[in-house]
């Protein structure tokens, strides 16, 4: 099946210079199927519309195919339609939790929305191995309230330090923010683990799950967060396009950011009553196209199967890992088992952009840099990595052709010691 | 290996990476002529330099730097120092213009070797939009701390 869905992914047989392409920058944005790339212009072409307005037969069927994204999405990760919001990226859903609590602690919204206040007796918790729209967005949250922001430790081996679990999640803390996969290690984070010790001291979970849902089974209502947020362009779906997912009960309580048309229910000159979720978040016209492609996005995804969709990614990774061991000169950042098939890692001798360089003459895309996790890689003493990220359509033939590359780096950079 | 490759890694660069000339510790208020200082960041991939300029009296400007980057953004720090040891202040001034224009021309522009000495070698670079700015990062960072000590120089002159 892997082999033959390759032929779906229509930017697979660009050439970059005379080499085929082997992209391996799938955790930075993800290839498209064609059947993605026709519900787009297929929604231009025969059913573009307003949607929520309008009683011609075109605004139903816009609203139509917008309101079925929701349908999709909740299918895949679980729960109702209307707990799934669109946002414009996963970075404006996990800014929405981060300013609609901030909203909050100076008194909108209400009574409902004082659960979420925050004061500085409070404390917000997130992870070492946050993505920057995990961390800057709580980082912004704790100056403006005077909460403490406080962080869990990465290990040598690139997992969370657990050990002060109990004294840095405390009583005071209100938020538990983090990432499930990293999206520089890969690493597969113990959400379970981090969503009993929530529940114990009361705090609301945030999920970061831009590194997950497109790799592997992903279920919001089992894994029992409060908010969740991922984007549909990691996840075969076109850009400009993010999901908030939340618990009912929260988002209809979470006082909106972006207020104006179509979020509310009335208006007078002096106030305004907002519309419970989704619509509460969905403030101007929505990206009504990005949304019917992702929903086809979705059906392929399920289609395939997330369960086999992550056992291949797995040998992928596996694959690469085992042939990286075999280079002199080569550090992966983070060794833990629990992974989806994404190494980051360090050349000895060599900068990361010069390699992502060396590595795209040979056709080969990774990407090269800090991956918006500064201080993750501060922990791992570096200021940038190269990172060979894994989807279906990769194969074991990408997986050679990055290493064969990968091994002609330090030569190339005359770094390479005698004998090596 | 590509042709491309070879033009953007040519062996002066490969060699002026690893030599990295003027890499030495700032000497900050501890210099006794007009001095600037400059702290420049690339911010897609992290890599920076602070760069210190020190007017030295006789037409020429030293300079010293201390970062971490790719080979193209060392070289260039390397080359840009070792060119500040053999030309005037207004040398400097020209070959850094013609560099900017350079680096700006997506590989247009022949490179004039007897303005831009080893600096000629980094042609390669301007049809590397994305690499652009490592190699003129410590230049950003010269003009910026040069104008700073020349600033320095003329309010010490009408002190």
């Amino acid at each position: 099946m892997f082999a033959r869905l390759r032929g779906d992914f229509p930017i697979l047989d660009v050439r970059i210079g005379e080499s085929p392409l082997s992209y391996l920058d799938s955790g930075a944005t993800s290839q498209k199927p064609q059947c993605v790339i026709d519900t787009f212009t297929e929604y231009f072409q025969q059913r573009n519309s307003a949607v929520h307005r309008g009683a011609h037969s075109l605004a139903v069927e816009a609203t139509d195919a917008f309101e079925n994204g929701r349908i999709a999405v909740a299918g895949l990760v679980g729960g109702k339609p209307e707990q799934v919001c669109w946002t414009k990226n996963a970075t404006e859903a996990l800014n929405v939790v981060a300013l609609g609590i901030d909203r909050a602690s100076r008194g909108f919204g209400g009574e409902a929305a004082q659960r979420f206040a925050l004061g500085p007796e409070d404390s917000i918790v997130i992870t070492e191995m946050e993505h920057h729209a995990n961390l800057v967005p709580w980082q912004q949250l704790a100056a403006s309230t005077g909460a403490q922001l406080r962080w869990l430790p990465v290990t040598d081996s690139g997992e969370l330090d657990m050990t002060d679990l109990e004294s840095i999640v405390d009583e005071t803390t209100k938020v538990f923010a983090f990432t499930h996969v990293s999206n520089v290690l890969g690493t597969i984070n113990p959400v379970d683990t981090l969503v009993a010790r929530a529940r114990e001291v009361g705090a609301y979970v945030v999920l970061d799950a831009c590194q997950s849902v497109p790799h592997m089974p992903v279920d919001f209502v089992g894994l029992d967060v409060d908010f969740a947020a991922f984007s549909a362009h990691k996840a075969l779906g076109p850009t400009g396009l993010g999901v908030l997912w939340g618990k009912s009960e929260l988002l209809d309580a979470l006082p909106p950011v972006l207020t104006g048309g179509s979020m509310i229910t009335t208006v007078s000159m002096d106030q305004t009553e907002f519309m419970p979720a989704p619509q509460r978040f969905e403030a101007g016209t929505q990206p009504v196209a990005e949304v019917a492609a992702f929903a086809t996005a979705v059906g392929y995804l399920a289609e395939v199967g997330l369960e086999e969709i992550f056992a291949h990614e797995r040998e992928l990774g596996r694959l690469l890992l085992d042939g990286i061991a075999e280079i002199p000169g080569i550090r992966v950042l983070g060794s833990a088992p629990e992974r989806i098939g994404t190494v980051a890692f360090d050349v000895d001798g060599v900068h990361a952009h010069d390699v992502g360089q060396f590595l795209d003459s040979q056709g080969v895309a990774v990407r090269v840099g800090h991956h918006c996790a500064q201080p993750l890689h501060r922990r791992f003493g570096v200021t940038a990595s190269t990172r060979a990220s894994t989807y279906l359509y990769n194969n074991a033939e990408d997986c050679d052709r990055f290493l064969s590359a990968l091994a002609e780096v330090r030569p190339f950079f005359g770094v390479a010691q005698e004998g090596e | 290996m590509s042709t491309q490759m070879q033009q953007l890694y040519q062996q002066v660069i490969l060699d002026q990476s690893r030599a990295r000339i003027g890499n030495s510790a700032l000497l900050g208020e501890k210099v006794d002529g007009p001095h600037g200082y400059s702290h420049q960041v690339n911010p897609t991939c992290g890599d920076e330099i602070e760069l210190e300029t020190e007017l030295t009296g006789n037409g020429r400007v030293a300079v010293r730097w201390r970062g971490d980057g790719c080979s193209i953004s060392m070289a260039s720090a390397s080359v840009l120092s070792e060119l500040a040891g053999e030309n005037s202040v207004e040398e400097m001034l020209v070959i850094e213009s013609a560099f900017h224009e350079l680096m700006h021309s997506r590989g247009t522009m022949e490179a004039d070797e007897s303005v831009l000495g080893d600096a000629a070698a980094f042609s390669g670079v301007s049809k590397f939009p994305a690499r652009i700015k490592c190699a003129l990062l410590s230049w950003m960072a010269f003009k910026d701390a040069l104008n700073q000590a020349q600033a320095a120089r003329e309010e010490k002159h009408h002190a």
